[in-house]
């Protein structure tokens, strides 16, 4: 039995999450060959030989897989993952657009975001927005799984030495074809990998506002996201936004400002060691689930945080 | 040009679902259902486009219970001129969905199909992907900008890192994300005339697919319950319990 694990990365470098994904791979057992599909990727394809647990690295390093356009990608990993027993990639928005295309060309059912291994046909996913696991069990020959990063803890980037073979499978479905990028750049960490998250809802009031939280994400190391509330309001970019539709964080410290706590925003959050919820309303649910709760206006107790630290 | 519209019936958002004893599921008993959030965002979008003269005509389409006629009304009182129920008992997944679509597909040819990027309830994201690699069209998930002109549709997408603009052929798929457009209400005129739109019922068979569920629920189990802490007094007191109790900054 074997496992072909997608990478995830920007042609340059390998993402952490593809850490995340081996350590599910290595829960479900058997070889792990590593895929990375992209242009001018070969860094990428190193980094991942060096892997705990990898056996294995194919390259397929071509134009048509520039953009990670999920028809071509799709194709490709089809064709590639019919020898495997399981294929896994990441539950981003990379993994979510051409998994699914993949277990429909395998003609195999998927199962998304799983948070836990059971065995190597059963898995645990949480639905309803997280407010139940459901532990599944897949019949089909071939396993198509997205894997939600938070649930398993990341093996080490280096002890591996995988050979890396390029493969020259070129699919190019030649149906969509990418125009335009629009990445926000921040020197503070990504949001699904930092230790310390700082979020802002509708209680913010507007986009300038949150000046106050970059300057203790600053102090902390910390990376800022955002409720829907606060995203919907335009105060801030879509990809800062934490919950049921945007991303799950499990950081050691979440602290939430300003914000009510929707079971959908709780939905991408609640697996965080340590809560803290700062919010005028005494009755907002977030400080059902916060471990810390400052009933207090966040004007005063922001600033007040910032200058304490 | 024609859009189809899938749509979902689920439990409504607003509702906390509770999970059933015997964990077989959750408990959806007397519990308000109501059109996938995703998916009346869809609508909307298909009658934006007709409102701008794009689009001519809207069919919505769901495959589940009867009881899914009624979204297909609302979804008809919305804009939608005619409706398709793929009328099953069966509890539906993704790739039994994404089947019964494409049959759909090739009987209707629609130019483009706009549907939710993911259900509330089963939190799939699945059936938009898997329908376009069956039909070989290519897909715009997570669609936060639409915009049809020339025999194409310019996608902007909200990917993890920001926005991405891919340019796609006709016939394609695209699926909605939360900004796409903010859904109308149904004015009740809209709501007595959807009444009289028509309504088709078809079954799997009559398609020719197999909705034979692929993976298999075992059990469903309530999340680890998390506990409320404690309530500060102040910035001082959190700082202090931050550092000195819990230790994370």
């Amino acid at each position: 039995m074997s496992v072909l694990v997608y990478a995830e990365h920007d042609n340059a470098a390998l993402k952490g999450v593809t850490l995340n994904v081996v350590a599910a791979a290595k829960a479900i057992g058997g070889d792990i060959t590593v895929l990375v599909a992209g242009e001018g990727c070969a860094a990428v394809a190193d980094e991942a030989a060096k892997v705990e647990g990898v056996s294995k690295v194919l390259l397929a390093d071509n134009a048509a897989y520039g953009h990670q356009l999920a028809e071509n990608v799709a194709d490709l990993v089809a064709e590639v993952g019919k020898d495997y027993g399981h294929i896994l990639a990441a539950a981003t928005t990379t993994g979510k657009n051409f998994a699914p295309r993949v277990a429909a060309l395998l003609d195999v059912g998927m199962i998304s975001e799983i948070s836990g291994v059971e065995s190597a046909d059963t898995f645990k996913r949480p639905i309803y927005a997280g407010n139940a696991i459901a532990t599944v069990q897949s019949g089909d020959s071939i396993k198509v799984i997205t894997v939600r990063g938070t649930g398993f803890d990341a093996v080490s980037a280096e002890g591996g030495s995988a050979s890396v073979e390029s493969i020259d499978v070129v699919k190019d479905a030649g149906v969509s074809k990418f125009v335009s990028e629009e990445l926000a750049k921040s020197d503070r960490p990504e949001l699904t990998a930092a230790k310390i998250v700082i979020s802002g809802g509708r209680g913010m009031q507007n986009g300038d506002n949150f000046e106050m939280l970059y300057k203790v994400a600053d102090k902390l190391g910390a990376a800022v996201g955002a409720s829907r509330a606060a995203v919907d309001a335009g105060f801030v970019p879509n990809d800062m936004q934490v919950g049921q539709t945007g991303k799950i964080v499990a950081p050691d410290l979440y602290v939430a400002v300003g914000i009510s706590g929707a079971i959908q925003h709780l939905a991408g959050m609640k697996d965080s060691k340590v809560i803290v919820a700062i919010n005028k309303d005494e009755e907002a649910p977030i400080f059902q689930v916060a471990d810390y709760g400052l009933v207090a206006d966040l004007f005063e107790a922001v600033p007040e945080l910032d200058s304490k630290l | 040009m024609k859009v189809l519209v899938p749509i979902k019936r689920v439990v409504d958002y607003n509702v906390k679902v509770r999970v059933k004893a015997d964990q077989s599921g959750v408990d959806l008993a007397n519990v308000k259902m109501a059109m996938n959030p995703f998916c009346e965002i869809a609508v909307e979008e298909a009658v934006r486009l007709k409102e701008k003269g794009v689009v001519t005509e809207i069919v919505v389409v769901t495959v589940g219970s009867k009881t899914a006629q009624e979204q297909l009304r609302t979804a008809m009182a919305l804009g939608a001129d005619r409706a398709i129920l793929v009328e099953t008992e069966e509890n539906t997944q993704p790739l039994g969905v994404a089947k019964a679509l494409k049959a759909l597909v090739e009987k209707e040819s629609p130019d483009l199909v706009i549907l939710g990027k993911q259900a509330i309830d089963d939190d799939n994201n699945q059936t938009g992907q898997m329908l376009a690699a069956l039909t070989g069209m290519p897909q715009g998930t997570f669609a936060s900008e639409v915009n049809v002109a020339d025999g194409k549709v310019s996608v902007t997408r909200e990917i993890d890192g920001g926005l991405q603009t891919v340019e796609l052929s006709l016939p394609a798929v695209v699926t909605t994300d939360l900004r796409l457009n903010e859904p109308r209400y149904a004015s009740l005129p809209n709501i007595m005339k959807a009444k009289k739109k028509p309504l088709d019922t078809v079954s799997p068979a009559d398609l020719g697919v197999d909705l034979t569920p692929r993976v298999k629920t075992l059990k469903v189990e309530p999340p680890a319950e998390r506990q409320a802490g404690i309530k500060v007094a102040s910035v001082e007191e959190l700082v202090d319990k931050l550092k000195n109790e819990a230790k994370v900054i």
